[in-house]
């Protein structure tokens, strides 16, 4: 049993499927303006991720070693066109607005890498939970990203004012920034560096090393 | 003629896949780390966006969408529901099928790209390109510019990237940003300058 809890919790911190393994970054960029749009997104990339976890898994012995990857693409691709079908039946403007990342999903690194890193040979139910385990590792990421560019760049969350605007009278000037594309790249790179300060184990080795200037500074001038 | 170079512009500079979309960024970041090799990936890309749309366009309107199966006898079906299962597909057997037919005649070219064209395969810029292509209805013309400017787009944000890396490796860089960190925020400040572009239109 303690190893399907750990299966579930070690990839939200330890492990991290976005800031560790750099996994399916690029809908974690693009779909974390507003969070109301990312928290769709990470039940719809959770979900999928456990199921096809799962459904891997059960035929895990019947498929070819050849063809395996194009199995596992069709399993991720009916799961998604599910997904899509159900968000485009029940919430249309949230899936207007996610556009062509809910189709994208398919090509998210994450469902396929447990798929083929975990799925491949572990029995289902393990699978299932490990699935479970990286969406949430996914979803924690996203939603620490949408929390700040929407609460800090409109002044809402999830559509509630928080911070009045000045514009309607309040004190907060909104930092446009934060809605514009970039400010993701920005915010992604510092918390990759904080948790890499949190965990020095975790820090890059460099290429070159960089000596230390032996000439004085009355010596240059 | 001048709606195809505002189309063209449009995908490579405003639309950019991989600054303004954040399309591809797996590869984006792993294979930056050397201009030679940023070129090649770039070719590929280039090469395979501007089969796969137009490939996936003629799917679309022929075979998938609303009423496109009436010259069968079919006017009522709507097939789109399967479009991700197709583009993906496609996408797959089109890579595929180019790596035999390049190391069969160029084998050179083969040399060249082969390393990076089964990557290709799981490029959500490739994904993308074809999913843009159904949401905004483009033709079949529309789609071959749109596929080529998409794809020299990314290979152009690619090269890029691969060059200011090259030359950021001789720079102290604090350590938690190290990497994969700097990396980051050098791409936050290439799509800053990308969105200067914001404004053209021919």
């Amino acid at each position: 049993m303690s190893t399907m809890r750990e299966a579930l919790t070690k990839p939200i911190l330890q492990n991290n499927p976005i800031a560790l393994q750099i996994l399916g970054i690029c809908s974690a960029l693009a779909v974390t303006s507003s969070l109301k749009v990312t928290l769709v997104m990470c039940i719809s990339v959770t979900l999928v991720t456990g199921c096809s976890s799962f459904a891997v898994s059960l035929i895990r012995k019947q498929i070819p070693n050849s063809i395996r990857i194009i199995v596992q693409m069709v399993i991720i691709a009916s799961l998604v066109i599910v997904v899509d079908q159900l968000l485009k039946a029940y919430a249309f403007a949230i899936s207007k607005q996610l556009s062509v990342f809910v189709g994208l999903i398919i090509t998210n690194c994450i469902v396929m890498g447990r798929a083929e890193g975990f799925a491949m040979k572990n029995p289902p139910l393990a699978s299932f939970v490990d699935g479970i385990g990286n969406g949430l590792g996914y979803s924690v990421v996203l939603i620490c990203i949408a929390v700040v560019r929407e609460l800090f760049g409109s002044g809402k969350l999830l559509g509630f004012e928080i911070l009045p605007l000045i514009t309607d009278g309040g004190w907060y000037v909104p930092n446009g920034l934060l809605l514009l594309p970039p400010s993701a790249f920005f915010l992604i790179g510092i918390f990759i560096w904080v948790l890499r300060s949190a965990k020095p184990e975790q820090v890059e080795k460099e290429e070159f090393k960089i000596t230390k200037n032996t000439r004085s500074v009355k010596e240059a001038f | 003629m001048e709606h195809y170079i505002s189309l063209f512009v449009r995908s490579v500079f405003i639309e950019n896949m991989a600054l303004a979309f954040f399309l591809g960024m797996c590869t984006f970041l792993a294979i930056s780390k050397k201009i030679q090799a940023a070129i090649g990936l770039g070719i590929a890309v280039i090469v395979v966006m501007a089969l796969t749309v137009p490939v996936n366009s003629l799917i679309y309107n022929h075979l998938l969408r609303e009423g496109a199966l009436a010259w069968a006898g079919y006017p009522d079906v709507d097939l789109s529901f399967l479009g991700l299962l197709s583009y993906i597909g496609v996408i797959a057997a089109i890579v595929q099928i180019m790596e035999m037919v390049l190391d069969k005649y160029v084998p050179a070219l083969y040399n060249a790209l082969g390393v990076f064209l089964p990557l290709i395969t799981v490029n959500c810029a490739i994904m993308g390109g074809s999913l843009f292509m159904v949401e905004r209805d483009y033709g079949f013309a529309d789609s071959v510019v749109y596929g080529a400017g998409a794809g020299t787009g990314w290979a152009l944000a690619i090269v890029a990237l691969a060059g200011i890396r090259e030359k950021l490796k001789y720079s102290d860089v604090p350590e938690g940003l190290r990497g994969l960190g700097i990396t980051f925020i050098t791409v936050g400040l290439m799509s800053l300058g990308f969105m200067s572009f914001g404004g053209i239109d021919l």
